[in-house]
């Protein structure tokens, strides 16, 4: 019951989130770019005739009242409607639909690989040698810092030019999906660390794990029963962030290895200034956020039962 | 680059873990707090020698932003077909791009918009972070939460998506590419600065004043802001690398600096279609940025580690 509860109130606050998403494109389109019909077009520069214009605006009603623009335009985007590219001729959401799984399935491993990772380094590197947590947390400084188009061109460089391990670019096979996830997953995985090894040094001092020492359980038990199951929910809701990071680090990524995706759509559409592809992916973005993040939530309840009692 | 650290730390300023969000900066942000993450407290030590590393290469950004002509004496646009695509050498140390043109006089050339971008950025950033931070934490409550579902709407969008947005409504070039770097970071300055004016308030040196009868505008200007600002401030010390990078990133994609400019962004997206036959014209740029952002970083840790235990 207490499940039905959060994920009632969570939705209706992801909601509230899209609907404030929608209300803010809105509102971009028609007080900040002039006359909105020729922002659809493309702008000035495309210069289109009077008789597109007048056309245009029928068809966003465009010569309604503000007001019911607004309501229509929300009841446009909740049906699905997302407008038509200016410059594709075809529908925004025929456009994007074929290019979510490519996207996706690359954050998806790429946040895979990183919390693997990042418990695997973290578990291994809490409350050790100094020497060897200088090491690691050096090695992450790098890695965080390291913009992720840089990291890709090192990866590029050495494992495709040098090595020709893996193809340079394009999107057929694996094989062309291992630099992409590493690069979107290397930086993550120095953040998740990060933080995952902070958390479990916290909980390591506890007085639970003494107890658990005491009864005479192995440091290897210790980390693996007792330690990682505390620190994960801010693993988890991390992770949640870091996807959302991971969908804006794919635009990067997309464009170095020239692979299909969403990424490089918005890359092109922002070139050409294709207002409704960029506010469709954009408006995606955010509904994945806030799936994400229900997600995030239910998990974390379901780890820590505290939480979904507070809520 | 996004550091989930950022996010972490607000998670201790957020009531719920769905609020909390990440920075796009190559840095953490961390808040102040007594154990805070990315800085084992017994390495404090062994970072001396790396920190004055990191305290050199500033200074040595900050003379090649003022006077670069100083660290090297060509012209950043000077092209010879004869010289194109020559390795390092002693002649050109960093070897020379696909027009003939200097490596190192166009990476050192290159250090000025790079700066630029990233202080211009945060100071935007920042502006807008405290002038709706501060309202919002001084003003009623419905206000509040208004400006407030406001700002978590804006975080639902990724940094990187959200300067795009701007790009494409704003147009492309270096100033706008500037701006939208600088909007995009407004939401998370101005929660940070929002739950450290609500603390800020509730002080008992504030209260101290408004008993004494001071003016609003002025225990809000002497007393509330500069309280609430200074944690901030130093996060955003950090934040100025991870603004650089990002400003790069839109470089990079080409919606900053035209072609011909010395930039590092636009300099790594020519020098990537050169990759297997001139592997110098990406590497310079490359670590340019990276050790830019490090030692940024490591600076701005140093300095919050310092305010920490001064200030308790």
């Amino acid at each position: 019951m207490k499940f039905v509860k959060l994920i009632f109130w969570r939705l209706l606050a992801g909601i509230g989130v899209l609907w404030g998403a929608a209300t803010i494109t809105f509102l971009a389109l028609n007080l900040t770019s002039g006359d909105p019909a020729i922002a659809i077009l493309g702008g000035p520069d495309a210069l289109p005739t009077p008789e597109v214009i007048a056309q245009v605006r029928k068809d966003y009603g465009l010569d309604q009242p503000l007001a019911v623009q607004y309501v229509q335009y929300l009841a446009r985007l909740a049906s699905g409607d997302l407008g038509e590219s200016y410059r594709l001729k075809i529908p925004v959401v025929e456009a994007i639909a074929p290019l979510v799984a490519p996207t996706m399935s690359l954050a998806f491993c790429a946040a895979l690989t990183a919390v693997i990772m990042s418990i695997v380094i973290a578990l291994l590197t809490a409350k050790r040698a100094a020497w060897l947590r200088s090491l690691v947390s050096g090695t992450e400084l790098v890695l965080t810092s390291a913009p992720s188009f840089v990291l890709g061109i090192g990866l590029l460089l050495v494992f495709a030019f040098h090595l020709h391990l893996f193809p340079v670019a394009g999107s057929q096979g694996w094989r062309s999906m291992v630099l992409p996830v590493m690069t979107l997953a290397i930086p993550a995985t120095a953040m998740l660390t990060q933080v995952l090894r902070q958390e479990l040094e916290d909980v390591l001092d506890q007085p639970f794990i003494t107890m658990a020492r005491a009864r005479g359980l192995s440091e290897t038990g210790v980390r693996l029963k007792h330690a990682l199951r505390h620190a994960l929910t801010s693993l988890i809701t991390l992770s949640g962030f870091m996807f959302a990071f991971l969908l804006g680090g794919a635009v990067i990524t997309e464009n170095l290895f020239a692979r299909q995706g969403l990424g490089r759509l918005m890359v092109e559409a922002t070139t050409n200034s294709d207002v409704p592809i960029v506010l469709g992916v954009t408006l995606l973005a955010a509904l994945i956020y806030v799936l994400i993040n229900l997600v995030v939530d239910v998990l974390n309840a379901i780890v820590d039962p505290r939480i979904a009692v507070h809520s | 680059m996004t550091d989930l650290a950022a996010s972490r730390s607000t998670l201790y300023l957020s009531p719920g873990p769905s609020e909390a969000k990440v920075e796009t900066a190559a840095a953490p942000l961390v808040v102040p707090r007594p154990q805070s993450l990315a800085r084992p407290k017994r390495r404090v030590a062994g970072l001396r020698p790396g920190l004055i590393l990191a305290g050199l290469f500033v200074a040595l950004l900050a003379l090649a932003a003022i006077a670069p002509g100083w660290l090297v004496s060509g012209d950043p646009f000077e092209a010879s077909a004869r010289d194109a695509f020559l390795a390092p050498s002693a002649q050109h140390w960093l070897g020379t791009d696909e027009n003939g043109r200097d490596v190192l006089t166009r990476l050192v050339h290159g250090v000025r918009p790079s700066m630029l971008m990233g202080l211009a950025a945060t100071v935007i950033g920042l502006g807008g972070g405290v002038a709706i931070g501060l309202t919002a934490g001084l003003g009623r409550r419905f206000f509040d939460g208004l400006l407030m579902r406001f700002v978590d709407v804006l975080l639902a969008f990724p940094d990187l998506l959200l300067a795009l947005v701007i790009i494409t409504f704003w147009g492309q070039g270096l100033l706008n590419a500037v701006v939208a770097v600088g909007v995009a970071s407004i939401p998370r300055y101005a929660r940070l600065v929002r739950s450290q004016t609500t603390k800020v308030r509730g002080a008992t040196y504030v209260e101290a004043a408004v008993t004494l009868g001071i003016r609003r505008s002025t225990v809000i200007w002497r007393h509330v802001l500069p309280n609430a600002i200074k944690p901030v401030l130093i996060l955003a010390t950090i934040g100025v690398g991870g603004k650089i990078a990002a400003g790069a990133s839109l470089s990079f994609l080409g919606f900053g600096a035209p072609p011909p400019a010395p930039e590092w962004g636009a300099m790594l997206a020519v020098g990537r279609n050169f990759l297997a036959n001139a592997p110098w014209l990406v590497a310079a740029p490359a670590l340019a940025i990276t050790l830019t952002v490090i030692s940024v970083t490591a600076l701005g840790r140093e300095l919050m580690r310092r305010s920490e235990g001064a200030g308790g």
